[in-house]
């Protein structure tokens, strides 16, 4: 007697526990690569997932075994060709005798050890830096909604989601083309039988009728029976289909001052910014599209790898971005249609007296189109120390403040540390949530 | 074959199983089993489970139950690389030396291969772990599984209380020593596995409770007797030389606490328990291989599969028992399946139709007839080196073109010791057998001395065979985890 048990609905992800441990384990492997993908892939694309390449060495589980030099040994072999006892075989030169052992399943070769990060995965090592709270980790991390749509009539279903007018008119055109007797002629007919019954002693011609109205009667009860009322072939189920939330358009404005005191680090937190606001927006939005503004004394609309790598040089003047953004705004992105938002990285230069220009140009024109328009300093840390208090700074910070005391939906914030990017964000989304509490 | 004669009696037809096909099976296998070719075997537990569940199992040493640590996330990640590319496939069953004996069948399997495998595992391995003598003497195959469910509960609260990074740095140096830690020669000296379980967790407990070492109740210092006598109590006392590392540990570190003791223990069990594994692999294959064709080829004489099922059995079979030649890219060395199925086939062609070669070399079964007692007495009473030796015959050399190479590192050629004719027919089964012994396979490391009173050097030799030294970096690596297990210093020496 066997006992047969199938455990294929068992919980699956076993070894998911196993998982977590081995990626803490290699912990700084997997930071290596998520910030390379923070580096080099698309705004857009760094939340796909990746690779982490792990140098063997370092996850190597050692224990005591043969070298497989050295000493005297004997094989035993199948396959002999044309061997002899007491033949020769040279070794092959550089190699010791025999053939070498290929990779071992311990991961005993040489090669690098490649695994794919989830999504989950490398969004929660890039959140790590960032100091989110967890609770808007989960909600950044989750897949979109969906809710049931309908979606045509099916031939299966639940009952719940019976269609009963299409049921009831399919029945209908099928009775009538199949001639289903009607019950109203059923019951005529046999009111008339009633009739006739009830004559005591019926003629000729009444005991005739009362025979061929009951024989029509029978036929017409066994036609009924045969075209039933309702068939399982008429019924029919509303069908539904998961499609995703509705949600409108946004478009993201990225300006940033690359002139050359923008260097490698402040172009790296520029962009862990950038894309923390795109992942706020592509939850939120069907479709986010990306429009880059980069800027020196003039400003131009670039793709993003121009925007992030290529260099140049000349003077500082912010008001050029925000003219461009205005122009782009009014070309391509009416603020009927589209949720506008605007996100800009600078070192905090800019030329003296355009600063005044920016006030103008955002207070009359762009903060009454933008959702959210996000302005981060990028500082250095030496500099956090004793930039203590808002209110003093570069020109345009202070002409900036004037900006955020008129309009609740300017945030504006000092960073020196990837750290320090969060919080710009956190009214955007304490706006949301107060949103979702009143729906 | 006589086709369709018997049609209304087939199991199945096709490729698709369902619960029903499955008993049915069994059920007429069973009646082969026991009927025809006299196995003795544990109740089957048979689980069906998907390839992801096979890939779990894979991962965590076959087990169903592990307790958690980072490798086997590592190894579960490198064969579901494999997997996913295509590289490798999975194994169609996984079977457990456990009363009632569980396998594992995927669920992709199509019935033949259900069936094929149910034959290779539940009776065919299941007889093996029940009768081989190593199975029977070091492991516990009624509590096993009990007592891994407890190792990774017990695990689980030391992460719980100690933290999970404290408990995998243990695990990481136990790890590393668990080849090195099994008893080889003599029983571990314990009653039974659930008895000192039940004694260990009131010990520890207890011990738990107060606190107080055991080395601190020893005199002070003492001054060496000049005969040495004393090196000889101190070695007497311990046991020395001792060659289960981490049993010597877990007795006699004088910095270790008692859930570190446990956890070592835990290790060495799991360690101990594949050690009949290990032994006996051309044997253990080769049975559930013959005990397979036997079965189906029954089955398909009796008309009870039909010759659609039994194509692809072959087809499955074959793959498993081939052997590339030395020369051959897919080359792995001898092939454990192969030789085990070729050697116990040969057995019953011996002991049925044996030829003046078989006489002169196996005079005690040739021409005897009773193969099944033959490979009964075989299963049970020999491990792979000792099976060789005593029943390779010159017919499977020469089936397979073995040949015995000898290599002396100093030159630069490798000499040809043996072949397949008959003046080499004794020296390369000499040779075979000495290969597949455990005892040449994995070095022989042991701990000859330490003081505790002293220095508390950890003192270790490695007893080299044939100039064959340790391999480097792993050496270095393993000390290191050795040294941190017991916390003082460490020596290992090599000795000819």
């Amino acid at each position: 007697m066997a006992n047969f048990i199938d455990r294929r609905l068992n919980p699956k992800d076993k070894n998911l526990g196993n998982r977590r441990r081995f990626i803490r384990r290699v912990r700084s492997y997997v930071k290596q690569a998520v910030d390379e993908a923070v580096k080099k892939r698309g705004i857009a694309d760094v939340d796909r997932g990746g690779k982490v390449s792990v140098p063997a060495d370092s996850i190597h589980e050692p224990h005591f075994h043969h070298a497989s030099e050295g000493g005297r040994r004997e094989r035993v072999l199948p396959g002999n060709k044309h061997f002899r006892a007491g033949d020769r075989i040279d070794k092959p030169p550089g190699g010791g005798g025999g053939r070498g052992r290929k990779g071992a399943p311990s991961g005993d070769g040489e090669d690098d050890f490649v695994f794919a990060l989830s999504r989950e995965e490398l969004l929660d090592v890039f959140f790590e830096d960032l100091e989110l709270p967890d609770m808007i980790k989960k909600t950044l991390k989750e897949v979109e909604a969906t809710e049931p749509k309908r979606a045509g009539i099916s031939v299966t279903g639940t009952p719940g989601n019976l269609n009963v007018r299409r049921t009831m008119r399919n029945a209908f055109g099928r009775r009538l083309a199949l001639r289903r007797p009607s019950d109203a002629a059923v019951s005529a007919l046999r009111a008339r039988l009633f009739d006739l019954e009830e004559i005591h002693e019926p003629d000729e011609a009444q005991r005739e009728e009362l025979l061929a109205i009951r024989a029509e009667l029978d036929e017409l009860l066994r036609r009924q029976k045969r075209v039933p009322y309702l068939d399982p072939l008429d019924v029919r189920y509303n069908y539904f289909e998961p499609k995703p939330r509705p949600k409108s358009n946004a478009v993201m404005f990225c300006l940033m001052d690359v002139s050359a005191s923008m260097g490698e680090r402040e172009k790296d937190l520029a962009k862990r910014f950038f894309v923390l606001l795109h992942l706020f927006l592509s939850r939120r939005y069907e479709r986010v599209e990306l429009v880059f503004i980069r800027h020196t004394h003039y400003a131009s609309e670039v793709d993003e790898d121009t925007f992030f790598h290529s260099r140049e040089t000349g003077g500082t003047v912010v008001s050029t971005a925000l003219r461009e953004m205005q122009r782009v705004v009014e070309e391509r992105y009416a603020p009927s249609e589209w949720n506008i938002y605007a996100a800009q990285a600078s070192d905090g230069d800019n030329y003296t007296g355009d600063s005044a220009g920016c006030v103008q140009l955002l207070n009359e024109g762009l903060m009454g189109l933008c959702q959210y328009f996000a302005y981060i300093e990028i500082i250095a840390e030496e500099e956090a120390r004793f930039l203590k208090s808002d209110r003093n700074g570069t020109e345009l910070w202070l002409a900036y403040r004037q900006v955020a005391e008129q309009w609740g939906n300017f945030a504006m914030k000092r960073i020196s540390r990837p750290s320090d990017i969060y919080p710009v964000f956190r009214e955007l989304f304490a706006r949301r949530s107060a949103k979702a509490a009143d729906a | 074959m006589p086709k369709g004669k018997r049609k209304p009696e087939l199991l199945f037809q096709g490729a698709d199983w369902d619960f029903d096909t499955l008993r049915r099976t069994y059920d007429a296998m069973e009646q082969i089993a026991r009927e025809d070719l006299d196995l003795d075997f544990y109740r089957n537990q048979i689980e069906i489970i998907s390839s992801e569940q096979m890939l779990d199992a894979y991962s965590s040493v076959g087990m169903p139950l592990m307790y958690r640590h980072w490798s086997f996330g590592k190894h579960f990640i490198h064969h579901e690389r494999l997997y996913r590319k295509g590289a490798q496939g999975l194994a169609y069953e996984i079977v457990i030396n456990s009363n009632p004996c569980i396998s594992y069948c995927m669920e992709e399997n199509t019935m033949p291969l259900q069936a094929l495998v149910i034959a290779h595992a539940a009776f065919g391995h299941n007889h093996f772990f029940k009768n081989n003598h190593l199975f029977r003497q070091w492991t516990d195959p009624d509590g096993f599984l009990e007592y891994l469910n407890y190792a990774k509960a017990y695990i689980q609260r030391c992460e719980e209380r100690h933290g999970a990074v404290e408990v995998e740095r243990l695990l990481d140096s136990a790890h590393a020593l668990m080849p090195s830690s099994v008893f080889r020669h003599r029983r571990p000296p314990a009653p039974s596995e659930r008895e000192a379980r039940a004694r260990e967790r009131l010990r520890l407990e207890e011990e738990e409770r107060s606190v107080n070492y055991l080395w601190d109740a020893m005199p002070g210092s003492r001054r060496p007797a000049p005969d040495g006598s004393d090196l000889r109590e101190r070695l007497r006392s311990m046991r020395l030389p001792e060659e289960n590392l981490l049993y010597f540990i877990e007795n006699h570190s004088p910095t270790l606490k008692p859930w570190q003791r446990q956890v070592l223990r835990i290790v060495r069990n799991i360690s101990q328990y594949f050690y009949p594994q290990k032994q006996t692999q051309v044997m253990n294959e080769g049975c559930a291989c013959f005990v397979h064709w036997e079965m189906l080829n029954r089955l398909h004489e009796r008309g009870r599969i039909d010759d659609g099922a039994m194509i692809e059995v072959l087809h499955h079979h074959t793959n498993v028992i081939t052997q590339p030649d030395f020369d051959d890219r897919r080359f792995g060395g001898i092939n454990p399946y192969a030789l085990g199925f070729a050697m116990m086939q040969d057995i019953k062609r011996i002991c049925v139709d044996p030829t003046e070669e078989d006489r002169a070399w196996f005079p005690e079964i040739a021409g005897k007839g009773d193969w099944r007692g033959v490979l009964k007495d075989a299963w049970a009473n020999y491990r792979d080196e000792s099976f060789i030796q005593q029943y390779l015959s010159p017919k499977v050399m020469r089936d397979f073109r073995l040949f015995a190479c000898a290599d002396e590192a100093a030159e630069p050629w490798v000499t040809v010791s043996g072949i397949h004719d008959e003046r080499g027919y004794l020296d390369v089964r000499e040779a075979l057998a000495r290969s597949r012994d455990i005892a040449v396979r994995e070095p022989d490391i042991q701990i000859v001395d330490v003081d505790l009173l002293g220095d508390r050097v950890l003192r270790l030799k490695h007893f080299e065979r044939d100039g064959i030294p340790l391999e480097r970096a792993p050496r270095e690596a393993t000390l290191a985890h050795l040294r941190h297990l017991w916390g003082h210093g460490v020596a290992l020496e090599e000795t000819r």
